[in-house]
């Protein structure tokens, strides 16, 4: 119970780390901004089609217009996005990560073997409970 | 000239069946053996759920690209691109850029914190019992949705795609003993991958099957531009005149947000529906349990980001491809060959195929090989999605709602297992049943409705688990249940259900919800419900939150 407790309180001592607030808010200023940023940039795109018809009925090139072109950019700035971010995380985000959840590993192990030793105890004394009962339940069989 | 395609001669028509069903019975056969050598590695649970974990980043973005290619994608935007034109690249799009939710705000994190199912993540911080029921429920609901769709189009294509008229036979069976045995064939052989050969088995049939769509969509692409010496314009320029619409079928309005001259309210509605549709593609994806569950398959959160970087260059890539095969039907096919065969389109990219093959190919043997081949690959992937979302609810069964609500965490790993594969069984067979009985009707609206209830249930309570400390079990349930209802109930008073010539109920009238997409009403009701259900409850969990923020951003203590 007590190992409970203690783990618990690595996770929360983490959570208001210095280090960990770091990770959250270069995480959350990349991520929730981007995410704003396309679904803006996409719901434009839909917007347009269905309101701004003559704007993307504009031919450019031959017969491509603008809404084909409207529509391949939003391919390019998936592709770029999904690139963009993973070289952010790589960069920004892994190391930190790799770095905290390591010093946990490390921190918690000692207390997760602790517990296990603990656990194997409650075991042993759990088996000796059962061989216990075990006996006295067939001993009235044995009887008959 | 357009009755040369898939109708004319019977002489190619019975070359192409015998060889399409040649080159399916090589799929199946093949894929069967994978299955069975994945059933000798399928030891443990997380074997049986999540593949061994041992998934390449590679592998699983190939297999995520074949759950998510559905033969909607492929069949059904290239038809829709080569009856209405520019609208069906609409689809393509917002099917892509979806991905983003997936790869910035999910991904990871439910690697990081789950095991095998999305309700993992939603029950992590949870009273186990009451979350992991919805999630369930809600996991069903989606799944069984998506596989009538499936197995109905198997079933409806199956006729086309071999050529049996009305009043003919195929091996004794009329056109709708036929569509029959098709669903029950595809339901057996779904059936059979996910109980025998699991995770493992599944992400190889997917991967197999991804690995054929691309090659397939691929050679059509080069075909339809070389045919056109690789000049793009001049490719929408000959589809735009054989359509007869002119530059209206290269530009928005032909078949989404259409405008009614003289019909304010109907062209409103129109356009709503179209945003609709919009937002509901792009907010669904990251909530499928098929397509989460895929997640769990690799040994870490990094290997689940480059699997998601795999899968957007591969989804990217297709959907680009159906540019090509959308345009190209209508260039070199034409409507009204298209709509002889199917009236919605579906036929499209396997008459292109039979044509590109006549052209390119020496003649008519030559157009049966490719037409055979494109089935073939249709078949496959059918039956590779339909697998996906059989293994993603029974696990959800298994693993959510008999060993943490029945057996209240007490099940055994091997007994999960086991109630994992009958459930597959059951699932698999309740969606035979309930495909035949759907059979007649039209049932293209339930992906676009699997889509909504994902974006409108799932996705909300995923953001909020991941991202919202106060968020708390009144609210998970609250953003679960309110938008599952509300999209199902807007659904069912829509037109897609009665009250129009399409509806499913064509001769009945019940509806008043004038759009047929709920995505625009529900999706805003999930979040709104979620946030009212977590305020009014004074449960709120610090200490979880701490640990499931730590472990979903830093890996630590992940399975």
């Amino acid at each position: 119970m007590t190992t409970e407790t203690t783990s618990t309180d690595r996770y929360l001592e983490v959570q208001r780390s210095e280090e960990f607030a770091g990770l959250r808010r270069k995480l959350r200023n990349f991520v929730f901004p981007m995410t704003i940023a396309f679904f803006v940039w996409y719901a434009l795109y839909v917007l347009l089609s269905a309101y701004a018809r003559g704007f993307m009925s504009v031919k450019l090139v031959g017969n491509i217009n603008v809404a084909l072109l409207f529509g391949l950019l939003q391919f390019v700035t998936t592709f770029l996005i999904a690139w963009y971010y993973s070289r952010y995380a790589a960069r920004e985000l892994d190391p930190t990560a790799d770095k905290i959840g390591g010093e946990l590993d490390d921190a918690l192990a000692g207390r997760i073997r602790d517990r296990e030793a603990a656990a194997g105890a409650d075991r042993e004394a759990t088996a000796t409970t059962a061989t216990t009962t075990e006996s006295t339940t067939t001993d009235p069989e044995a009887a008959k | 000239m357009e009755s040369h395609f898939l109708l004319a001669a019977e002489g190619t028509t019975s070359t192409s069946r015998t060889l399409t069903i040649t080159l399916f019975l090589v799929f199946v056969a093949i894929t069967l053996a994978i299955t069975i050598w994945a059933s000798r590695q399928t030891k443990t649970a997380t074997d049986f759920y999540a593949g061994g974990r041992q998934f390449s980043g590679f592998q699983n973005g190939m297999a995520i690209g074949g759950d998510y290619m559905s033969a909607a994608s492929f069949l059904g935007i290239a038809g829709l691109i080569a009856l209405y034109g520019y609208d069906g690249f609409l689809y393509s799009i917002g099917f892509l850029v979806a991905w983003l939710v997936a790869l910035l705000l999910v991904a990871e994190f439910l690697r990081n914190s789950g095991r095998y199912t999305m309700a993992d993540v939603l029950a992590f911080r949870m009273r186990q019992r009451p979350v992991r029921t919805a999630a369930s429920v809600s996991t069903i609901v989606v799944s069984i949705f998506y596989l009538i769709a499936q197995m109905v189009g198997a079933g409806a294509l199956v006729s086309l795609l071999l050529g049996i008229k009305p009043g003919q036979t195929f091996l004794g069976m009329d056109a709708d003993t036929a569509k029959i045995a098709t669903i029950i064939l595809v339901g057996a052989l779904m059936i059979v991958y996910v109980v025998v050969g699991g995770m493992k088995g599944t992400t190889y049939v997917q991967i197999v099957k991804a690995f054929l769509l691309m090659s397939g969509a691929l050679v059509m692409t080069l075909l339809v531009l070389a045919h056109y010496k690789f000049n793009l314009s001049s490719l929408l320029g000959d589809a735009a005149q054989q359509s007869g619409k002119g530059t209206a079928f290269l530009e928005p309005g032909l078949r989404y947000g259409v405008e009614t001259a003289g019909d304010a309210a109907k062209t409103f509605y129109s356009k709503m529906d179209l945003l609709s549709l919009g937002i509901a593609l792009v907010l669904g994806t990251a909530g499928l349990p098929h397509i989460l569950t895929r997640f769990y398959t690799v040994p870490t959160s990094r290997i689940a980001r480059k699997s998601v970087l795999w899968a957007i260059g591969i989804i990217g890539t297709f959907y680009l491809f159906t540019l090509a095969l959308g345009f190209g039907a209508a260039a070199l096919v034409g409507g009204k060959a298209i709509t002889a065969q199917d009236k919605a389109g579906n036929t499209a990219a396997p008459q292109l195929a039979q044509k590109l093959g006549i052209d390119y190919f020496g003649g008519d043997t030559g157009g049966a090989v490719l037409l055979a081949i494109i089935a073939a690959v249709a078949f496959a992937t059918i039956l590779a999605v339909v697998a996906g979302l059989t293994l993603a609810s029974s696990s959800s069964v298994a693993h959510d709602f008999y060993a943490s609500v029945i057996k209240r965490g007490q099940a055994g790993e091997r007994d999960e297992v086991r109630v994992a594969r009958i459930s597959a069984f059951v699932i698999g067979a309740i969606a035979i049943v309930l495909s035949i009985f759907a059979q007649s009707l039209n049932v293209a609206f339930l992906v676009a409705l699997a889509f909504a209830v994902a974006a409108s249930a799932n996705l909300p309570a995923i953001l909020y688990s991941l991202f919202w400390k106060r968020f708390n079990t009144s609210g998970a349930l609250w953003s679960i249940y309110g938008g599952l209802i509300s999209a199902v109930f807007l659904v069912f008073f829509s037109p897609v259900v009665s009250g129009s010539p399409t509806a499913m109920f064509p001769d009945s009238d019940w509806h008043w919800f004038p759009l047929s997409n709920p995505g625009i009403i529900s999706i805003p009701i999930g979040f709104l419900c979620g946030w009212i259900g977590t305020v009014i409850s004074k449960e709120s969990d610090a200490d979880k939150y701490a640990e499931l923020e730590v472990r979903s951003l830093t890996g630590h203590g992940a399975h």
